[in-house]
């Protein structure tokens, strides 16, 4: 219980502290595939830094809606970071929420945000939030399937179980079920987190950009706690990713102190290795056009559908 | 006579003095008198309700209130359940009333009719013979018509949406009414407790069951009877539709479980998967149409079809998972569809009756001409994100934790439900999740755009709060949202023993403050959920005063690309939102858009006006009614020819009626 405890909190920690260095590794991979030197793994917290220091903003029109958007965002983030076995899977928080509920709270932070941007009343923020709810109607379907078929072998979405389960039994994840699974939860992890081929976090072309239309009006340290979230989520997709397909490392019921330190390091380095696979693998793609992404998730879909058949057929 | 028959009693007796204080009260103490006395009865009956849940059970047999049977009546916990959510709907809806109807909706017989709306919907679900039940169903049927044509005078709309309504109602009668009494003449008696005993044959039960269940689907507005819901639901009074669309509705869902599964005991497996397809198909259906419309009641309407649809996904469920023989996940499936109804009845009176708000103080409810309501009626806007929260299956909200319930029975399922069971249940699953999806989207648009930003048309700019007492109607249905979202580990036990009446000998969950599933492994935990949100949104907060400056909000003008300050023309609108689904989703859609230039007189190389106009058509309404309706005025042409207006050819045409029928009788009998 106590190292529970203690791998809880040190797992809230590490995505809170490291998810800023997630991104600027992977921007320094990026910088170095394509010839240039990079700003170094640092920036996205020099920025932060930069960005809190700055005077907060209120636009002209806005209201509750928007100053309150950044604070949901992040605390949904955190509150996922704190339930998911990231670094142990016997969490006290464990039965707080399932898969499920995972999911529907990562929605809960989008929906803030869209609301902030239609909050501004600009033309970016409208198309911004109507974007990213018709890509997070559509990843549903995908991820609450996907979770079934990883579902069926254990007998529950808990999400402790799921990974205990793997951990006994580590040959399970090369079942077809969970190959399936794994490939459309990663489709998922890609839309949701906004990279390419879905979404492009570099650019600000109104014609394709998604998310950075929403958080355009953001400035300061709203805009601070916004990037923040973003980068939490998307080391929270990549360590659960991990943890579900690859749980080597993550501490069990009855680890020591020590176990659970280990675990942490191996955490990072999971979600690093990860992340730069998935940086190099954006150096070689271009963005999808806007209405070609449904066909990519619907694709996805058929994945997770397939997931689940094969679990019963195959099974 | 026991406290759950004095409390319902009491509750009748109050919408009957309703009724007659609105008939005889003068027009100033009319609307208090009147919304007061509905609200008492709201209230006995949701008393009534709780204690019936509570395991007291009331039965009544009235032989001389009707002629042969005489008038049962009874209350179980099931019927108890859907009495508690008329109840509670009535008081929320008749106070918000005492201020909505001061404009042009205080006559003696509107008030007069909306308390026996109410009464109505407390004796459905008490009904207990199929005289009674068929009398009850017809006076809500008829008291909702007559509500729905308030305001026939404003618009000729109403008068299409109560033909609509008055014809599809009275054919979903017409077939409750030869199943029940199918039914009936096959058990030998009409009182439900000797239906229950009846031994018939499977085919005799099918043709019930299926004729029933084709009634029971239009009042529930599940597709592809719903066509009267997106109609009615916008056109009558909004809290009208608040009772229509979070009580009345609730009949259908009711209908099924008391019919299909009580008083039939379940059948063969096949009934319930047709009734889960009806459900998957109409809240994907449903809340695809909500997703794509711009008018806020009719996007409410649609997402009733949506909510329905749930709830029927949940009954099929049951059916299908107790035919199968996992009893265990049936009774879930069940507690899951009746938690939705509660769930969605405590929401969507929330979101109809901030509408009606809207509705009155602007005097729109197209959103493409709303926003801006955030400064000006900042408690109809609060209540309304409560409201629209819970409607997304988001936490903290209520919905979400039915729909967890109903996902966790479906994928329990595989694979002891065998190979139909594999193959529906995850396509039942990824059709729930993207309805879940675009309820989110639906909603971020009815909020985002209807409240939020710049008012896009002078209605909504002049908009002033609505009076306290609208606003107490409405924040009384938000508490409950809360209460549902916070505590289901007190409801869901209540709504078993609902279930017991149906599936006997079950707990559904157990646990306190987190939802333990009893029989199959799953926990979740809405209350330290929300607790967790919180904490986690103070904890931010507190690392932002840290962590930044102490610098005051500095006011600055959006981005606008230099080209100063812009005009609520640039906005995006509801439609513009919609779009990018509406293009995903065109197939299904088949959206209708016309562009209409006019040239110039001097050549026509220059245009003086060009007219674009885009809709989204119900397209099952469009391509499965509109021809009926053809071929049915077509033939009525061609009977014309039988009607020349010559009396001795009609005299002829009943002579020659009466003997046919009378040989027909010689050679049958």
């Amino acid at each position: 219980m106590v190292t529970g405890a203690l791998g809880t909190g040190l797992q809230v920690i590490a995505v809170a502290l490291g998810s800023p260095l997630l991104v600027g590794v992977m921007r320094q991979v990026r910088a170095r595939l394509e010839g240039r030197a990079g700003p170094g793994i640092g920036q996205p917290w020099r920025d932060l830094r930069k960005l809190l220091r700055k005077e907060p903003i209120a636009a002209h029109g806005t209201g509750w809606p928007f100053r309150a958007a950044p604070l949901l965002v992040a605390g949904t983030a955190l509150v996922v970071a704190a339930v998911v076995p990231l670094v142990t899977t016997v969490s006290p928080l464990d039965g707080v929420a399932d898969l499920f509920a995972v999911t529907a709270l990562l929605a809960l932070g989008s929906v803030a945000l869209a609301l902030g941007a239609l909050d501004t009343g600009t033309a970016f923020g409208g198309m911004g939030a109507s974007r990213e709810m018709a890509v997070l109607a559509l990843v549903e379907p995908t991820i609450l399937v996907s979770v079934f078929a990883l579902s069926i072998r254990v007998g529950s979405t808990s999400l402790g179980q799921i990974v205990t389960a793997t951990v006994e039994d580590p040959l399970a994840v090369v079942s077809p079920a969970s190959v399936l699974a794994a490939v459309a939860l990663a489709i998922v992890t890609i839309a949701e987190t906004g990279r390419i081929p879905v979404d492009n976090p570099a650019t600000h072309l109104e014609l394709t950009m998604i998310h950075e239309a929403m958080v355009l009006e953001y400035a300061g340290p709203d805009l601070a706690l916004v990037e923040w979230a973003s980068a939490m989520r998307l080391s929270i997709f990549l360590g659960l990713l991990s943890s579900l397909f690859f749980p080597v490392g993550i501490a069990t019921a009855g680890a020591g102190v020590l176990a659970v330190l280990l675990s942490v390091l191996v955490l990072v380095g999971k979600v690093a290795i990860l992340g730069v696979l998935l940086a190099a693998g954006e150096v070689f793609m271009a963005k999808l056009r806007l209405f070609r992404v449904p066909e990519l998730l619907a694709g996805s879909f058929l994945l997770a559908l397939l997931a689940v058949a094969a679990s019963f057929f195959l099974a | 006579m026991n406290l759950v028959g004095t409390l319902f009693v009491a509750s009748l007796s109050c919408c009957a003095l309703a009724a007659a204080a609105a008939l005889t009260a003068p027009a100033k103490a009319r609307l208090w008198l009147a919304g007061l006395c509905t609200a008492a009865a709201g209230a006995c009956g949701a008393a009534a309700g709780v204690a019936a849940l509570a395991g007291q059970s009331w039965s009544a047999w009235l032989p001389g209130l009707l002629p042969l049977a005489g008038a049962r009546l009874a209350l179980d916990p099931l019927s108890g359940a859907f009495v508690v959510v008329t109840g509670t709907v009535a008081v929320c809806a008749a106070i918000h009333g005492i201020g909505y109807c001061r404009h042009g909706l205080d006559g003696r017989v509107f008030q007069a009719v909306l308390p026996v709306f109410v009464a109505s919907m407390l004796l459905v679900p008490a009904a207990a013979s199929v005289s009674t039940f068929l009398l009850a169903w017809e006076l809500m049927a008829v008291s909702s018509l007559l509500l729905v044509l308030a305001e026939h005078r404003r618009n000729t709309s109403v008068r299409r949406a109560g033909l609509w309504y008055a014809v599809m109602t009275h054919l979903g009668l017409v077939a409750i009414l030869v199943g029940l009494v199918a039914f009936a003449a096959g058990a030998g008696g009409e009182s439900f407790a000797q239906l229950r005993e009846a031994g018939l044959p499977p085919a005799v039960k099918t043709v019930v069951f299926l004729t029933t269940l084709a009634g029971f689907a239009s009042k529930a507005g599940i597709v592809p009877l719903h066509v009267w819901l997106p109609r009615a639901h916008p056109e009558a009074p909004s809290h009208v539709s608040a009772l229509m669309s979070a009580a009345m509705v609730n009949m259908g869902a009711y209908g099924v479980v008391r019919v299909g599964l009580d008083l039939l005991h379940g059948g063969p497996a096949w009934w319930w998967l047709l009734v889960l397809a009806a459900g998957a198909v109409s809240a994907l259906y449903g809340i695809l149409q909500a997703a794509v419309s711009s008018d806020l009641k009719r996007l409410l309407g649609y997402s009733t079809t949506e909510n329905l649809g749930l709830v029927m996904v949940g009954v099929g469920a049951a059916g299908f998972l107790a035919a199968t023989g996992i009893p265990v996940l049936a009774t879930l499936a069940l507690a899951a569809a009746l938690l939705h109804v509660v769930n969605h009845a405590a929401f969507k009176t929330t979101l109809f009756l901030s509408a009606g708000s809207v509705l009155y103080a602007t005097g729109v409810r197209d959103l493409d001409a709303l926003g801006g309501l955030r400064d000006r009626m900042p408690y109809t806007t609060a209540l309304f994100a409560a409201g629209a929260l819970c409607a997304s299956a988001l936490p903290p909200g209520n919905a979400f934790v039915s729909e967890w319930l109903l996902l966790q029975s479906l994928i329990h399922a595989v694979p002891g439900s065998g190979v139909a069971g594999a193959v529906t249940m995850p396509l039942a699953v990824g059709m729930i999740a993207l309805s879940a999806g675009l309820a989110v989207a639906t909603f971020v648009k009815a909020f985002g755009v209807g409240f939020l930003a710049r008012p896009r048309s002078a209605e909504a700019g002049r908009a002033e709060e609505v009076p306290p007492v609208m606003l107490g109607g409405t924040a009384l249905a938000v508490a409950c949202c809360v209460a549902l979202a916070v505590a289901p580990t007190v409801v869901v036990p209540a709504l078993g023993r609902a279930v017991a009446v149906v599936f006997p000998g079950r707990d559904v969950v157990s646990g306190e403050l987190t939802l333990r599933l009893a029989g199959v492994s799953g926990v979740v935990s809405p209350l330290l959920i929300a607790v967790a949100l919180l904490v986690s949104v103070m904890a931010v907060l507190v690392l932002v005063r840290v962590a930044a400056t102490r610098r005051a909000r500095r006011a600055a003008r959006l981005w606008d690309c230099g080209a100063g300050p812009m005009s609520a023309r640039m906005e995006y609108t509801a439609t513009s939102f919609a779009e990018p689904l509406q293009r995903v989703f065109d197939n299904v859609l088949a959206p209708e858009s016309d562009v209409d230039v006019t040239p110039m007189k001097e050549s026509a190389y220059l245009v003086e006006r060009v007219r674009f106009h885009a809709r989204v058509p119900d397209r099952i309404e469009h391509r499965l009614y509109d021809p009926l309706i053809a071929a049915a005025a077509a033939v009525g042409r061609r009977a014309r020819v039988l009607a020349t207006g010559s009396v001795h050819r009609y005299l002829g045409y009943g002579f020659w009626a009466l003997a046919g029928a009378l040989v027909v009788l010689v050679v049958l009998w």
